[in-house]
């Protein structure tokens, strides 16, 4: 699904942020990223929902080389994948609703056909009665889920969320896991960035990724290599 | 209309709420209708002068006065009324007058301080017998040719004037105005163009928490595009408006007070059917300059973000 191959990044002519990445996602698991602040793992997410292009190396998406993919096809991608901030990022005058149908609206889907899928969505979070707030009204946990829910509306193949509990309380951040969780057992790949350690021994079968100094730690090469994928 | 969606894009009502609804709050709308005020009476001068310009311009290319000043009255108006005869034949003259000597009396008693024709003083004057001669349309310098030798046979020592020696200067003045004026047009249009790049990118500025979370989650450069330039194009029409309205005013309050002076160079100022239609059309011209200007600085602010 996801495979990077050497990709370095630098920004501007300081030193790469990220030297010899190399690893492959496979459909439908999970994985956890970590490292220590400034190890580059923003960075790193930056390139996998399309808002950075690396510097070298190769980056392949859904089967396409998105290195020389020209700019103009991006968007097509990006809504194949989902995305969910620290910092939430909703837009701040669209009520919970409206922020939750915006994919949608963007794909082109019409207001008849987002009602219901909007609605569940909001179900699903536990929102119903506030799908009309504005983000400001809403409780930082109320705000993630909101825009967790704004990033899997779509049903996307790809969601990408960087450090999602990093704002919220222990148990709103055990909420948050399990609707990653769900939504991986629908066959999304899941990959979030995150300091939080426990977090991790929480999800079976999740994959761990680590970053130091802008390398990623791969000692037995199962990342680069995955097991599916071994002759 | 088929092409006002180009200008106004049309954008759902769902995603019109993707920028918060603040119509009129800034300067912009306010600026352009002081630009578009200003531009519209430029216009409007610069129509009026060029076409002040062009009828001074035809009233005096065709025209010379043949200046007799031989000193014997009876032969000056035995020459004069042969003049006016034979240059009224000759085929490249529309028509030949000679200058009564009443209305040369009552020209010079205005200078002279006579009221009447009848002063005595004045009719002692020795005054030159005046024959005015329209040419028809053509050659000019053949025509003043042909006409300096018929006056050199008929009335030897005559003077020949073209009109368009005197009242040139004027009419270059007019039309130097006219250009003047046509050149603050531009620089206005310039200007107003100016204001919808710079209302574009600070709308970009504004709201790039916003583009940047549409992009993401897969806008194309269209999409956001057509949504600010609908804003842009409303704000900006609704200054053109204004602007309009005022300008219609002032011109209105102009031409009711011109329509007053109906005597020398002024009478021969109007902006004509044609100048009330590019007036009118310059407010929608405006609008369609500003929807394309904020499209392409969008377009190509877009592009600089992956």
């Amino acid at each position: 699904m996801v495979e990077f191959d050497r990709v370095g990044l630098r920004y501007g002519p300081d030193a790469e942020v990220l030297a010899d990445i190399s690893f492959n996602l496979q459909p439908g698991s999970f994985y956890f990223l970590t490292g220590p602040s400034g190890a580059g793992k923003t960075s790193l997410l930056k390139m996998l929902y399309l808002a950075q292009r690396p510097s070298r190396g190769l980056v392949r998406l859904f089967g396409e080389d998105l290195v020389s993919m020209p700019r103009h096809r991006l968007p097509g991608f990006r809504r194949r994948i989902g995305v969910v901030f620290q910092d939430f990022r909703l837009i701040p005058h669209l009520s919970a609703r409206d922020n939750i149908a915006l994919p949608l609206r963007i794909a082109g889907v019409s207001e008849e056909d987002l009602a219901g899928p909007v609605g569940e969505m909001l179900s699903w979070i536990g929102l119903d009665d506030r799908a009309h707030a504005f983000p400001p009204t809403l409780s930082g946990g109320e705000q993630q889920r909101v825009a967790i829910a704004r990033a899997v509306i779509a049903r996307p193949q790809l969601l990408v969320a960087d450090e999602p509990t990093g704002n919220v309380d222990p148990e709103m951040a055990m909420r948050l896991l399990g609707l990653f969780e769900a939504l991986n057992r629908l066959g999304t790949t899941v990959v979030v960035a995150t300091h939080d350690i426990h977090l991790i021994s929480r999800i079976d079968n999740a994959q761990m990724m680590r970053l130091e100094k802008g390398r990623l730690a791969d000692p037995t090469g199962a990342l680069r290599y995955p097991p599916a994928n071994r002759v | 209309m088929g092409h006002l969606p180009m200008i106004i894009p049309r954008v759902p009502v769902q995603h019109r709420r993707l920028l918060p609804d603040r119509r009129l709050s800034g300067p912009t709308p306010w600026v352009i209708a002081i630009l578009m005020m200003l531009t519209l009476l430029a216009a409007a001068a610069g129509i009026g002068l060029a076409r002040a310009a062009n009828n001074i311009g035809d009233a005096i290319a065709g025209r010379v006065t043949v200046q007799i000043v031989t000193a014997n009255p009876v032969t000056r108006a035995e020459q004069a009324a042969a003049l006016t005869r034979r240059a009224g034949a000759a085929p490249y003259v529309r028509g030949a007058r000679q200058v009564g000597q009443d209305e040369l009396l009552a020209t010079l008693g205005q200078w002279l301080g006579s009221a009447g024709g009848d002063d005595p003083v004045l009719r002692s004057l020795p005054l030159p017998a005046l024959v005015d001669v329209d040419f028809v349309g053509g050659e000019r310098a053949g025509q003043l040719a042909q006409l300096r030798a018929l006056v050199a046979e008929v009335a030897p020592g005559a003077r020949v004037i073209p009109h368009a020696e005197w009242l040139g200067p004027v009419a270059r003045l007019i039309r130097s105005l006219a250009w003047v004026a046509g050149a603050l047009v531009l620089l206005m249009t310039l200007a107003s163009a100016a204001v919808v790049i710079m209302t574009a990118r600070a709308a970009l500025g504004t709201h790039y928490a916003t583009i940047e979370m549409l992009h993401l989650i897969g806008a194309t450069d269209r999409q956001i595009t057509r949504l600010f330039q609908r804003r842009i194009a409303i704000d900006t029409a609704y200054g053109i408006a204004l602007g309009s309205v005022v300008a219609a005013a002032i011109m209105l309050l102009i031409g009711w007070q011109w329509s007053g002076v109906t005597s020398g160079l002024a009478a021969t100022a109007s902006l004509g059917a044609a100048g009330w239609l590019l007036l009118l059309a310059l407010p929608l011209l405006a609008i369609a300059l500003a929807a394309l200007t904020a499209r392409l600085t969008l377009l190509a602010a877009l592009k600089k973000i992956l």
